[in-house]
């Protein structure tokens, strides 16, 4: 029924999850820092399926109905925040940024 | 080896190397390159969701994700229009480096006790038998229709929250139109 252990998936959704981390923390431009969050979140969406698959139990697949809700939600956010940069500092690196007031 | 486990190995290593091609230098430079290997990321994904009999969050994997987030996405990095000089690498400094040393310390770490944590977890019969229906519209909707109805109903004010808020910060200041 289930060849691929359970815990294969859970250290792939790590894999994922620290990728997205570095990508967040070293990375400049604005979007690929928001690609970079899309990651962490569909490897925390992988680990929730793979334990919902465990138990058999379909909440967990509920549980990333809603992260995928709110990870639309921070892009859409995310990126009229770029748009709004790029029209203040004509670029949306992140260290040109220095200040919130608009 | 069984043919689930050779997709399996195909899906893991390719999202694996998909996303690090988003954040590492030489291919992320370019956002536009960045998105094409997200891209690529959430369709190795959505079939390791197939494999995991999540059918119905496959669907909405490829039709949010691959669908409307990447064209969000490459609308956005085609609407600003960035000129070579913004294109902008990784700028390497020290606090970077131990950063990154952290987070690598971290995940190994991560990994192992979670490998520890779930020793039983891979044992024969520990995983749940399913019937067919596992993963489809029934069993999803249920669960999300009862256990997580106040989550659910709540989830759709953020996604108006979230329009109103985005029209607001996209808008231009002399009240013109975004």
């Amino acid at each position: 029924m289930m060849d691929v252990p359970v815990s294969w998936y859970v250290i792939l959704a790590v894999a994922l999850f620290g990728i997205g981390t570095v990508g967040v923390f070293t990375r400049r431009n604005l979007l690929v820092v928001l690609m970079s969050l899309e990651i962490m979140l569909n490897g925390v969406n992988l680990a929730l399926l793979a334990f919902a698959r465990h138990h058999g139990d379909a909440q967990g697949q509920a549980a990333v109905f809603i992260v995928m809700a709110v990870a639309a939600a921070e892009v859409a956010v995310g990126l009229a925040l770029a748009i709004a940069l790029f029209r203040r500092n004509g670029s949306v690196d992140l260290d040109r940024a220095t200040r919130m007031k608009g | 080896m069984s043919a689930e486990m050779v997709v399996f190995w195909i899906l893991a290593v390719a999202s694996v190397l998909g996303a690090v091609a988003v954040i590492l230098p030489p291919f992320g430079r370019n956002p536009l390159h960045a998105a094409i290997a997200l891209l690529a990321t959430f369709t190795c994904v959505a079939g390791l969701m197939v494999l995991l009999s999540a059918h119905l969050v496959a669907v909405l994997q490829v039709l949010v994700y691959a669908g409307a987030v990447m064209v969000l996405f490459t609308f956005i990095i085609m609407l600003l229009n960035l000129r070579k000089e913004d294109l902008v690498g990784t700028r390497i400094t020290a606090w970077k480096v131990v950063g990154v040393a952290a987070m690598i310390a971290l995940s190994i770490k991560m990994g192992v006790l979670l490998s520890a944590g779930l020793n039983g977890f891979d044992t024969a019969g520990a995983v749940a038998t399913v019937s067919s229906d596992f993963g489809g519209i029934r069993s999803v909707g249920k669960a999300l229709l009862t256990i997580y109805l106040v989550p659910f109903e709540a989830t759709s004010l953020l996604l108006l929250v979230a329009i109103v808020g985005a029209l607001v910060v996209a808008r231009r200041k002399d009240g013109g139109a975004a």
